[in-house]
């Protein structure tokens, strides 16, 4: 408890999370505070392409085993059954028609690269070591949970099917293209490849993660204004237990595959995360009846600041204690 | 100076089905467009803004066309079959071109 709790204030106390509080407090004041979206933009395609990279390089000077085949598959099968569990939990604690609950429930089945990359760099600021192929999990990760949605909906006798184009666009968007790719090109170049790019990707990736979350702070703080009335207190809950739920179930596919600390805590936070770029963009195109304020203010509003702020550090301070890290 | 009657055509959809709406229109005979940014705007699905927008999956455009009003039935009906279930306004007006033969 006393680990969770030191890591908690740390955590707390980083740059990067009180950036992130500054940007929803600014939000919630009405502060005309702004990031231009061509500069958050550009901030994303550093991070993803830094972090991508970085995990090839990992890959490249540590080598691949057994466990990386089996960690995909893991996290394939994780995005697509969190969603039934997300669904179940939804009945009980939520009182969503069967379409918002299988909209929220696909969220919850992939994944927040954002929180991803936060936690890695919580793990690197913390001197845990994790799989660099973790990168891929995240990436296998994004899609499936669209699907078991689409399922949990033609169950209820409405037969909603992915279109070719709809499955290209998933499976194609920019960030898994930008992520897979820098993590290729990071295995390829190894660490020489590092070597030449390492000022621009290394050093400065804290301070750019800084500003990004800073603007998501002022995005969830938008997303809270606009979206307060719209959440039950059983569905708002619903946006703090499922976190814990899946990072639970994250834990012990961690464990079984036999990963690292940090890939165990990797595993609790893609499991504990929800989407908020590509599994929206999908429920518009293959639910549109569902309510995007619903889905949009749960994920982006309620669990990417609890994962952020409190998440991470207890997912971190568990796989530590459980993996004797 | 001589014109010519023709419609002029506004959708305003989802980012998402912008190109779903165009690939319905060219399959229709349409042979030319022009897609705008959607600043923000409120209706039946709530207010919106581009503001803080992380994804493309709650952003809006505007698709334009403007063309020969025998033609007009057709682009409808294969728009409509695109926005139907989503969110959105579509409008028709008349307008007046220069050059006939282009639309």
């Amino acid at each position: 408890m006393d680990q969770i709790l030191s890591l908690a204030a740390t955590n707390l106390l980083s740059p990067i999370i009180l950036s992130f509080a500054l940007g929803v407090a600014a939000s919630l004041a009405r502060s005309d505070l702004n990031i231009p979206e061509a500069v958050a933009k550009g901030m994303s395609i550093y991070l993803l392409f830094a972090i991508g990279f970085k995990g090839g390089v990992s890959v490249a000077d540590h080598g691949i085993d057994g466990t990386l085949a089996a960690s995909l598959l893991a996290g394939i099968i994780l995005s697509a059954a969190l969603p039934i569990v997300a669904f179940g939990l939804l009945q009980v604690m939520g009182n969503l028609s069967r379409l918002d609950a299988a909209a929220v429930a696909a969220h919850y089945g992939s994944i927040s690269i954002v929180t991803f990359v936060a936690a890695s760099s919580v793990l690197d600021g913390s001197g845990i070591a994790s799989e660099g192929y973790m990168v891929a999990v995240a990436a296998a990760m994004e899609a499936p949970a669209i699907l078991s949605a689409l399922w949990l909906i033609s169950r209820g006798g409405d037969n909603r099917r992915m279109d070719p184009e709809l499955l290209r666009e998933i499976m194609l968007n920019g960030s898994i293209v930008l992520l897979v790719g820098s993590f290729f090109i990071g295995w390829i170049t190894d660490i020489d490849g590092l070597a030449k790019i390492e000022a621009f990707i290394v050093s400065p990736f804290q301070g750019v993660l800084c500003l990004f979350l800073l603007d998501m702070g002022l995005v969830a703080g938008r997303g809270l204004r606009g979206g307060s009335g719209v959440l039950k207190p059983g569905v708002l809950t619903f946006g703090v237990v499922m976190p814990l739920v899946g990072a639970t179930i994250g834990c012990l596919a961690g464990l079984l595959l036999g990963v690292s600390t940090g890939g165990v805590a990797l595993f609790m936070v893609l499991s504990a995360s929800a989407s908020y770029i590509a599994v929206p963009a999908a429920m518009r195109v293959a639910l549109p009846e569902a309510n995007p304020s619903i889905y949009l203010t749960l994920s982006l509003g309620v669990t990417f600041p609890f994962n952020l702020t409190l998440g991470i550090p207890i997912y971190v301070a568990v796989a530590s204690a459980l993996t004797g890290g | 100076m001589q014109t010519h009657k023709a419609k002029r055509v506004a959708i305003i959809i989802e980012q998402v089905m912008q190109s779903r709406l165009t690939d319905a229109m060219a399959d229709a005979g349409v042979t030319g467009w022009t897609v705008l940014p959607v600043l923000g705007g409120s209706g039946q699905s709530g207010t919106w803004s581009r503001e803080g927008q992380v994804g493309r999956g709650t952003g809006m455009v505007q698709v334009i066309c403007v063309i020969r009003p025998d033609r007009l039935d057709a682009l409808l009906e294969a728009a409509f079959a695109v926005v139907d279930r989503h969110m959105g306004i579509v409008t028709v007006g008349d307008c007046e071109v220069l050059r006939a033969e282009r639309f």
